[in-house]
C-alpha cells in the first residue's frame, strides 16, 4: 500500500509541476512588452518601466518561474493590477460562488446518473431502458450553455418561480443565495448526468453478468438486494473513473455557466481579467484550476485502491 | 446482405448519417448560397417573427436568421474538421510510437496524455486568448491540443491489442521493421477504431467551438457562428425568444448526428459490442 501511495504521489507533483511550467510559459511567451500591453499604447516608457518592475517583468523568467511558485506555495498569489488586490482574495471571494456551484451540479449529476443507470441495466432492452438511452443520447448533444438558456426562458422568464442570473451574496439571505444557483447546478448536471448514465448501466450490466451475482440470486435475494449490495460496488470503478474525467468537464463548464447566470464567480474573474489584460490572474486561476483537475484525479486513483484492492497490486 | 444494406438497417448508423449529410450539405450550400446575405444589416425589419419572406425571423440588427445559421454550419464543420486533424495526426503518430516502442517512451507518451487532461480546450483557449487575443484560430488550436491526447490514448491501446496477434508475430518473423509493422498491419487495424473516435471528438469540437465563441473567445464579428447567435439570443429573450432557440437545435442536430453516426460506425466495425450498448 506505501509504495502505490509514493507512487501516485510522486505522479501527482510531477504533473503538478509540469502544469505549472506550461501554465508559467504560456504567459511568458508574449508577444512584446506584457507592461506596455496591461498598460495599452498611450502609456510613457516611465509608466512601463515601473511596471515591469513591480511586477518583476525585467527579471529572467527562470527567476520570475521561482517567485511565481514559491508565492504560490506560501499562499501569496501576487496582486491583480485591474483591482490593486491580493489575487488570494479575489479568488477566494469567487470561490464562495465556484465551489458550492461544482459541488451542488457534481452531487446532482451523480445521483441522476446512477439511478437512471441503473433502472436502464434492470429494465436491459425494455421500454424503460431504451427511453433512458433515448434521453442520455439528447443529453449528451446538449450544450449546457444553452440547456441553461432555455432553464431561464422557462423558469424565469415563462414561470418566473426563479431569478435570470445574479447573485445575491450568501450573508445577505443564504436561501436566496442557494436557490440562484439551482438553475445552473441542474443546466450542468443534466448534461454531465446523460454521459454517466450510459457509463453506469454499462457498467451495471457487465457486473450483472458475472457469476457470483447469479450466485446472489440463487441464494435468495431480491433484486434490490443484488444490485446495492453486489453490483453497484462492483461496476464503479468506470463510474468514478468517469466521474473523475468529468469534473474537469464541470468545472468548465462551471466558467460558462457562471456567465450565462452572470453569478460572480471564478468563470467571470477569468473573463474579466482577460478583458483588462490582468495576466497574473488569468495565470493564477488557470493554475488552480488545472490544478484541481490534477487533484481529483489523484484523489480517484486513491479510491479505487479502496473501492478494489486487486488495483494497488495492479 | 451487402455492407451498405447492414449499414442503412442499423438505426443510429442511418439517422445520425442524414443528419451529418444535413450539416455538410448545409456547410456547402453557404459558399452558393443564403436566402440574404448574411451580414447585411436591415434594422427596420430587426426581430421579425417567422414568415415567409423570413423562414425563422430576424435578428436584433435585422440579419436573417436561416442565413445566419447556414453560414454558421460552416465554421462548425471547418472548427470540426482542422481540431479533429490536428489531433488525429499528432495524437495517432505518439500513440503509434508508445505501441511500437514500448518502455519509457510509452510511459512517456501516457503520462502526456495524462497530463494533458489536466487541460480541456476552455482552458486552453482561455489561456491562449489572455496571450494572444480571442479568435477562430485560438480556438481551433486550443480544442486541436486538447485532441491530441484523446487520441494519443486510444490508438496506443488499441495499437498495443494488435501488436500481440500472431500475423503480427508472423510479420516479425519475416524480419519486417517496426515501422512496416505499423504502417502495414497496426494502422490499418486500428482504422475503424479511429474512425468512431473522430466522429465523436467532431461532436465535441462543434460543441467546444459554441462554447468559445458564446463567451467571445471564438469566432468574432461579423462572421456568423452558432454560439455568438446564442449569445446575441440570450441578450434579446424578453423582446424575442426564439431567437434563443434556433441556434442551440441546430447544435443538438448536429452533434447529435455526429455521435449516432459514431455509435452506428461502432457498432457495425465491431457487432461483438452491439449488445452491450
Amino acid at each position: 500500500m506505501g509504495l502505490f501511495l509514493l507512487k501516485r504521489f510522486a505522479s501527482f507533483c510531477a504533473t503538478l509541476i509540469a502544469a505549472s511550467i506550461v501554465v508559467f510559459a504560456v504567459q511568458a511567451a508574449l508577444p512584446g512588452n506584457a507592461a506596455q500591453v496591461m498598460l495599452g499604447e498611450s502609456a510613457t516608457p516611465e509608466a512601463v518601466q515601473a511596471l515591469s518592475s513591480r511586477l518583476g517583468l525585467d527579471l529572467p523568467a527562470p527567476i520570475r518561474y521561482a517567485h511565481w511558485v514559491g508565492g504560490l506555495l506560501e499562499g501569496d498569489l501576487g496582486t491583480s493590477v485591474a483591482y490593486d488586490t491580493p489575487i488570494a482574495l479575489l479568488i477566494k471571494e469567487r470561490l464562495a460562488v465556484s465551489a458550492p456551484l461544482a459541488l451542488m451540479a457534481m452531487a446532482l449529476t451523480a445521483v441522476i446518473a446512477i439511478a437512471a443507470g441503473l433502472y436502464a441495466a434492470s429494465h436491459h432492452n425494455r421500454l424503460g431502458d431504451v427511453g433512458v438511452m433515448a434521453a442520455s443520447q439528447i443529453g449528451i448533444a446538449l450544450p449546457n450553455f444553452w440547456f441553461a438558456i432555455l432553464l431561464i426562458l422557462v423558469f424565469a422568464v415563462k414561470l418566473q418561480w426563479f431569478t435570470a442570473g445574479g447573485f445575491p451574496g450568501w450573508d445577505e439571505s443564504p436561501w436566496l443565495a442557494l436557490k440562484s444557483l439551482v438553475l445552473p447546478a441542474v443546466a450542468l448536471a443534466v448534461v454531465q448526468a446523460a454521459i454517466l448514465a450510459r457509463i453506469t448501466r454499462s457498467a451495471v450490466l457487465d457486473v450483472l453478468r458475472e457469476d457470483f451475482v447469479r450466485s446472489a440470486r440463487a441464494k435468495g435475494l431480491s433484486t434490490r438486494q443484488v444490485l446495492w449490495r453486489h453490483v453497484l460496488r462492483n461496476a464503479f470503478v468506470p463510474v468514478l473513473t468517469v466521474m473523475g474525467l468529468q469534473f474537469a468537464n464541470l468545472l468548465t463548464g462551471t466558467i460558462v455557466v457562471e456567465n450565462v447566470f452572470s453569478l460572480p464567480g471564478l468563470g467571470r474573474l477569468i473573463f474579466q481579467a482577460i478583458s483588462n489584460r490582468d495576466f497574473l490572474v488569468v495565470q493564477d486561476v488557470v493554475m488552480l484550476l488545472a490544478a484541481t483537475v490534477i487533484a481529483i484525479n489523484f484523489i480517484v486513483d486513491l479510491l479505487y485502491a479502496v473501492i478494489d484492492p486487486r488495483l494497488k497490486t495492479a | 446482405m451487402t455492407t451498405l444494406a447492414r449499414a442503412w438497417r442499423h438505426k443510429s448508423f442511418a439517422i445520425g448519417a442524414v443528419l451529418v449529410a444535413l450539416l455538410i450539405a448545409t456547410a456547402l450550400l453557404s459558399f452558393v448560397w443564403t436566402p440574404y446575405a448574411p451580414t447585411e444589416l436591415d434594422i427596420p425589419h430587426k426581430l421579425q417573427s417567422p414568415s415567409f419572406a423570413h423562414w425563422l425571423g430576424t435578428d436584433s440588427l435585422g440579419r436573417d436568421v436561416v442565413s445566419l445559421l447556414i453560414v454558421g454550419a460552416r465554421n462548425g464543420v471547418a472548427v470540426g474538421l482542422i481540431a479533429v486533424g490536428i489531433g488525429l495526426v499528432f495524437g495517432v503518430a505518439l500513440g503509434l510510437l508508445a505501441a511500437a516502442r514500448r518502455g519509457w517512451v510509452e510511459e512517456l507518451v501516457m503520462r502526456f496524455a495524462d497530463f494533458g487532461y489536466a487541460f480541456p480546450a476552455l482552458l486552453s483557449a482561455i489561456m491562449l486568448a489572455a496571450v494572444y487575443g480571442p479568435g477562430l484560430a485560438t480556438a481551433i488550436i486550443a480544442i486541436g491540443i486538447f485532441n491530441v491526447p484523446v487520441f494519443a490514448r486510444i490508438t496506443r491501446a488499441s495499437a498495443n491489442g494488435i501488436w500481440a496477434r500472431e500475423f503480427v508475430l508472423a510479420a516479425r518473423a519475416c524480419g519486417r521493421g517496426a515501422w512496416h509493422i505499423t504502417a502495414h498491419h497496426v494502422l490499418p487495424n486500428i482504422a475503424g477504431v479511429l474512425i468512431v473516435q473522430a466522429t465523436i471528438q467532431f461532436a465535441v469540437a462543434i460543441l467546444a467551438e459554441a462554447a468559445l465563441s458564446y463567451l467571445g473567445l471564438g469566432t468574432q464579428p461579423p462572421m456568423p457562428s452558432w454560439g455568438r447567435m446564442l449569445n446575441e439570443g440570450q441578450a434579446m429573450m424578453y423582446q424575442s425568444w426564439l431567437l434563443a432557440v434556433w441556434p442551440g437545435l441546430a447544435i443538438v442536430l448536429s452533434v447529435l448526428g455526429l455521435n449516432l453516426l459514431g455509435d452506428g460506425l461502432r457498432d457495425l466495425l465491431d457487432p461483438r459490442l452491439a449488445h452491450v450498448r
